[in-house]
């Protein structure tokens, strides 16, 4: 057990230490979040303002946490579709992956987390840095807020890379091109995770649907605790209902694997 | 006549490489329609992404919704057309990564003109018809006083605007022989571009202006044609005729695109291959 939780660590470590090398991509998406979040600043304050200054519990403050917030976790959280693990199942090298004693759907989604978690640093910190110097925020009312948000940001990357594994990668097994699903799952997650316009200010039935999906629970959750628009009850519901997605998402992600593991057709020599 | 030969063979290469290109895209038929279903889904996001606003208030920045529809349906129309014909040049920092930009070097067309044909993404269309749907409506909804003037206004600014947003994606390419792994840098620009031509300029603060409304001419492809067409010029404070400068904003951003490129080429040191 100790053993196994070690290899996992260090895979963690290398996922991490690899996205290293990419700084000046990390610099690149920077860049980007910052210019689409002084976009959506310019466009949802003046939503805000033209409601009266308060739009569905969002002052112009609380919106300005949410976007740069969100735009921050952009880099960690996969609503991109893209895991290193399909290729390899769509050219076939996930048959050696198979060979070696560990999961290949923990081993998978262990890396992109450390791949992403190593993200917070050149995008997620100073993305939420500049929307506090140049345009201000919100202060959440409880201290708890932070711990519970941190909490609740890990759960939403863990769930996003799961999500993208049985989504996208998985199909893979008997699928021979998974582009479609990816582009797909890029154009929906962003969406109805929140990531453009809150998800509460949608119209009831579309507020439903995305509900009944788990992709609020990878980046809209985790900013409504952070900010505080959640309070300490309502943020302890929405992490149970993060972790039952999570739980569900790698149940589904495990069975698809042990399924797709017997159908596995390498092609070629 | 002699002349009309001479340019139809100089075209043949490029007619024979779009149609093989084109050909190879509808081959793989379930994977070419989930494509199409994308491209489909991605142009309704984009569209109830901004409806979704007007759901909650009535106005944005002195604009109602059915304006704003006809700013949402030019820009991305022409944003979508760039994007099929140009979209290509987004690859060029992986061939520069696999030193497979050196080919291009061994046959004798222009540099530019084979990325550019190097591939067209024919589900790409899928997105530009949700864009013409949103113009027809709008021009429908909106209470238009039609004579050969505003007709010329709208044909221009489609011709303006495609121009420009095309230039984008070339002025891109440009800067990617210096940036290689910091593509997203320009895709700030190139997409958070096609984003803020979308949207009701008025309400931008003057930085936004400096950037997307005048350097990156983004307020010309759509937003101040849109204005002159509706009547609405005084929402921001620039004179009637702003609409009208749209060529002028394709001919500036073209002037920026190919300087990017000539110097970008120039530093280009070959893949060592």
């Amino acid at each position: 057990m100790r053993a196994t939780t070690r290899t996992y660590w260090r895979l963690l470590v290398a996922g991490f230490r690899r996205q290293s090398a990419y700084l000046l991509a990390a610099f690149g998406g920077l860049v980007a979040n910052t210019t689409f979040g002084l976009l959506k600043v310019v466009l949802l304050f003046a939503t805000v303002e033209a409601a009266g200054g308060e739009l569905q519990g969002y002052d112009v403050a609380l919106m300005s946490t949410y976007i740069w917030v969100s735009q921050g976790l952009l880099g960690s959280v996969n609503l991109f579709g893209r895991i290193d693990i399909a290729e390899r199942i769509k050219d076939g090298d996930v048959a050696v992956d198979f060979l070696r004693p560990l999961d290949v759907q923990g081993a998978a989604i262990t890396t992109e987390v450390g791949k992403s978690l190593f993200a917070l640093i050149p995008r997620g910190i100073p993305s939420f840095l500049i929307g506090l110097v140049a345009v201000g925020m919100a202060a959440p009312d409880s201290p708890l807020a932070y711990p519970l948000g941190a909490v609740s940001i890990l759960l939403g990357i863990v769930l996003a890379s799961a999500t993208v594994y049985l989504l996208v990668a998985a199909p893979g097994f008997w699928l021979v091109e998974t582009r479609g699903l990816q582009i797909l799952y890029m154009a929906v997650s962003g969406f109805l995770a929140g990531l453009y316009v809150p998800i509460w200010l949608f119209p009831g039935w579309l507020e439903a649907i995305a509900e009944a999906t788990p992709f609020p629970s990878m980046l809209m959750y985790p900013v409504d605790i952070v900010s505080g628009r959640a309070d300490v009850g309502e943020s302890l519901l929405l992490i149970a209902v993060q972790v039952g997605w999570l739980a569900g998402v790698v149940l589904l992600g495990q069975l698809l694997t042990r399924a797709g593991r017997h159908h596995l057709e390498v092609q070629g020599g | 006549m002699a002349d009309l030969t001479v340019t139809g063979s100089r075209l043949r290469p490029y007619r024979a490489v779009l149609a093989s290109r084109a050909r190879s895209q509808t081959s793989y038929r379930a994977s070419f329609a989930l494509d199409l279903l994308s491209s489909l889904l991605i142009g309704v996001i984009e569209l109830v992404e901004v409806w979704i606003l007007f759901h909650n208030v009535v106005e944005l920045g002195g604009l109602e919704f059915e304006h704003v529809l006809l700013v949402f349906g030019i820009a991305e129309l022409c944003f979508c057309l760039a994007d099929v014909s140009f979209g290509h040049c987004d690859q060029l920092p992986t061939y520069l990564r696999a030193g497979t930009l050196d080919v291009f070097y061994l046959r004798p067309q222009p540099l530019l003109l084979q990325l550019v044909t190097s591939e067209i993404s024919l589900r790409r269309l899928a997105r530009a018809a949700v864009a013409a749907t949103a113009l027809v409506v709008a021009l429908v909804v909106n209470e238009i006083a039609w004579g050969p003037a505003d007709v010329l206004l709208l044909v221009v600014a489609l011709a303006s605007g495609y121009a420009t947003f095309a230039a984008m994606f070339v002025w891109a390419a440009g800067m990617q022989f210096f940036l290689i792994e910091g593509a997203e840098t320009t895709n700030a620009f190139v997409y958070g571009g096609r984003y803020a031509a979308t949207q009701p300029a008025s309400v931008w603060s003057r930085p936004l202006w400096a950037v997307f409304g005048f350097f990156f001419p983004m307020a010309f492809t759509a937003f101040l044609p849109a204005l002159t067409l509706l009547g609405l010029d005084d929402v921001v404070g620039l004179p009637g005729w702003a609409g009208w400068c749209a060529p002028l904003a394709a001919v500036w951003t073209w002037l920026l695109a190919l300087g990017s490129w000539h110097i970008g080429v120039r530093h280009y040191q070959g893949g060592g291959g």
